[in-house]
């Protein structure tokens, strides 16, 4: 019961104060330092990359890392959000893949990109909102099982659906240039990532959503005593991760000018990742669309640079696995830190 | 100290609540007034925190009535009874560890514009919040390492005065504190009880839920003692009548 520092008698208090006042400077650095690491790491690979292959840094490499990343980077930001809540999207690969094999069917009927591009882009978000929906309402412990089923039902869907049950080609015009073509130098997807981006930045930061669904993600049964709509904000996030993965299938379908239901395999994987090592926590309440999107440049980095080198491929899976522990310990560090913290605070005179 | 004896701002009739097969609440009725502080005692499992939380809209009684300033009120959610007036702090879930103080002041009732939008799309006024939540912890002597870091890294006395800043600034009729200090040391104790005799001055009534005889002592113009569900006195502490207090709480009648 006796709190260790705080109740000594005053002549002890004051060095413990002093004490605890460099203690206090220390942790600041070391949690400074974890909240820049991710970008610090990303900016340091970068410089390694670009010194062993001069390729690297070539503007039409650059190009080529930004529009194989965009579609983790978008699908990444919808994850952070579901991350945020403590939650999980497993099934945002297999819905990329299902809203491409939609476009291509729509597209078989009417040739309108904006058509389809809707189509893809709403079968994404009604997805997003089963998957909301079953969790909040299901009474589930943990969308995990939920979005794992999605995952499955998903690529069954789109496997039945897509003719021949496999990939068909072809995309509108205007598809296959916001996937793949390029303006000022610069590949369209990139502003397509900038501009989501930039929209949900927004909404987490400046409106009260994303207030509500930063205390979600703190602490669920204080939202609740605090009258905070929790299940809506829930529903929200998945429809938004959703929504992510159905304009993933818009760049990805214009860039293959193809929808299949063999795309996006994986890519829970990959955007968890992004998320972790982009520096979120997978404790629910702490990460921003940074880290989204931090993460899934590191990965696109990675992957490209070992291709540049000549590296197996199966090493780019265990050096991004090697990265995702790291990136876990350092949160759990965090959180120790943090406990620290509070720690000298309580010994410090006030 | 003691408040006029006229018309309570809250009064409980009759209060039962059962979980399944345990009573927790067998008929109490209490009342408390403005500028008073009224100690809830008993031992654990004594229902304490099963009626502030019928009071705090968490739980609905089975039986009984709630009134408010006379008027006869039913509280279905924590939000109704905050709508209502009635701020309740609790041991562990005061904060959100992610969250600045001032974005934990504002939490669930966030200012933000404009108002013809839907509540959660609208925009917030971050700046007018941290201002005003600045203000009132300047006003309380709160002193916080950084008012713009989250309050996980504050010290548990730092987060409950932070908690009991946010109450004094939203109640307008009743503030409960469930052994707001419980995980306190002496000095952050001391802190957190300055601030609930501030409540008391500002005009509040406050119940406090404590184990700490001197705490009751110091602050609670009144106490009720509750054991295994049922009210079994009710007393205005002091030193002479302490140990009758002690008695009636573990349940040893002399
Ligand atoms: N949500 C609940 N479900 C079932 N039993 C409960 C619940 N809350 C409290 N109880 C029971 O009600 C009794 C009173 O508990 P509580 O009000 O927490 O006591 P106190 O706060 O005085 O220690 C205890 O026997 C406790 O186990
Ligand atoms: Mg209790």
């Amino acid at each position: 019961m006796v709190n260790i520092a705080g109740d000594r008698p005053v002549e002890a208090g004051m060095t413990s104060e002093v004490r605890a006042h460099h203690g206090l400077s220390w942790i600041s650095l070391g949690l400074w330092l974890l909240g820049v690491g991710p970008l610090l790491i990303l900016v340091v690979l970068v410089g390694v990359i670009a010194a062993l292959t001069p390729d690297f840094l070539k503007p039409g490499n650059i190009a080529n890392i930004v529009s194989q990343t965009a579609v983790i980077a978008i699908v990444a930001v919808g994850q952070h959000l579901v991350i945020l809540t403590r939650g999980i999207d497993l099934s945002v690969g297999a819905n990329l893949a299902l809203a491409t094999v939609i476009g291509g069917l729509v597209y078989r009927q009417v040739d309108s990109a904006f058509l389809v591009m809707l189509a893809m882009v709403l079968a994404g978000g009604a997805v997003g909102a089963i998957n909301g929906i079953a969790y909040v309402f299901g009474r589930l412990p943990h969308p995990f099982i939920i979005t794992l089923a999605m995952l499955s039902i998903c690529r069954g869907l789109a496997l039945e659906l897509a003719i021949g049950h496999t990939t068909m080609r072809g995309m509108p015009d205007a598809i296959a240039v916001i996937g793949g073509a390029s303006s000022f130098g610069i590949p369209n997807s990139f502003f397509i990532v900038f501009g989501v981006a930039l929209l949900i930045f927004v909404m987490a930061k400046a409106m009260v959503w994303g207030r509500w669904t930063y205390s979600v993600g703190g602490q669920p049964d204080a939202a609740l005593r605090m009258g905070i709509p929790v299940k809506g904000v829930l529903i929200s996030t998945y429809v938004i991760s959703g929504l992510c993965a159905g304009i993933g299938a818009v760049v990805l379908a214009g860039r293959t000018e193809a929808a299949s239901p063999l795309y996006g395999n994986l890519l829970e994987l990959d955007t968890i990742a992004a998320v972790i090592i982009g520096g979120a926590s997978f404790l629910g309440g702490r990460g921003h669309i940074g880290h989204a999107l931090v993460g899934a440049m590191m990965i696109g980095v990675i992957r490209n640079a070992l291709n540049l080198l000549g590296v197996d491929v199966f090493f780019q899976m265990i050096a991004i696995g090697l990265i995702i522990v790291i990136a876990v310990e350092a949160d759990v560090l965090r959180n120790h830190l943090e406990g620290r913290a509070r720690v000298l605070q309580a010994a410090r005179v006030s | 100290m003691t408040a006029t004896r006229s018309n309570p701002v809250l009064a409980i009739r009759n209060a039962e609540k059962q979980f399944g097969a345990v009573h927790a609440l067998k008929g109490v009725s209490l009342e408390a007034h403005r500028g008073e502080v009224l100690a809830l005692l008993g031992d654990n499992g004594a229902g304490k925190s099963t009626l502030v939380k019928c009071i705090s809209g968490v739980h609905g009684l089975d039986a009984g009535q709630i009134f408010l300033e006379g008027e006869k009120v039913s509280l279905p959610s924590p939000a109704a009874a905050r709508r209502a007036g009635i701020e309740t702090v609790y041991q562990d879930l005061a904060l959100f560890d992610n969250l600045t103080p001032a974005q934990n002041f504002y939490c669930g009732r966030e200012i933000a514009f404009p108002s013809w939008l839907p509540a959660g799309l609208r925009f917030l006024s971050s700046r007018k919040m941290d201002r005003e939540a600045a203000a009132v912890l300047e006003r309380l002597k709160v002193k916080l390492p950084k008012l713009e870091s989250p309050v996980a890294l504050m010290s548990g006395g730092q987060r409950q005065a932070i908690a009991v800043a946010r109450a004094s600034v939203f109640a307008r009729k009743l503030v409960i504190l469930d052994e707001p200090t419980a995980a306190l040391g002496l000095r952050e104790s001391r802190k957190v009880l300055d601030l609930v005799a501030q409540l008391r001055v500002e005009g509040n009534a406050v119940i406090l839920i404590t184990h700490n005889m001197e705490h009751v002592l110091e602050l609670a113009d009144r106490a009720v003692v509750l054991r295994q569900g049922r009210k079994v006195g009710e007393l205005k502490p002091d030193r002479n009548n302490q140990q009758q207090l002690v008695s009636l709480i573990v349940g040893a009648e002399s």
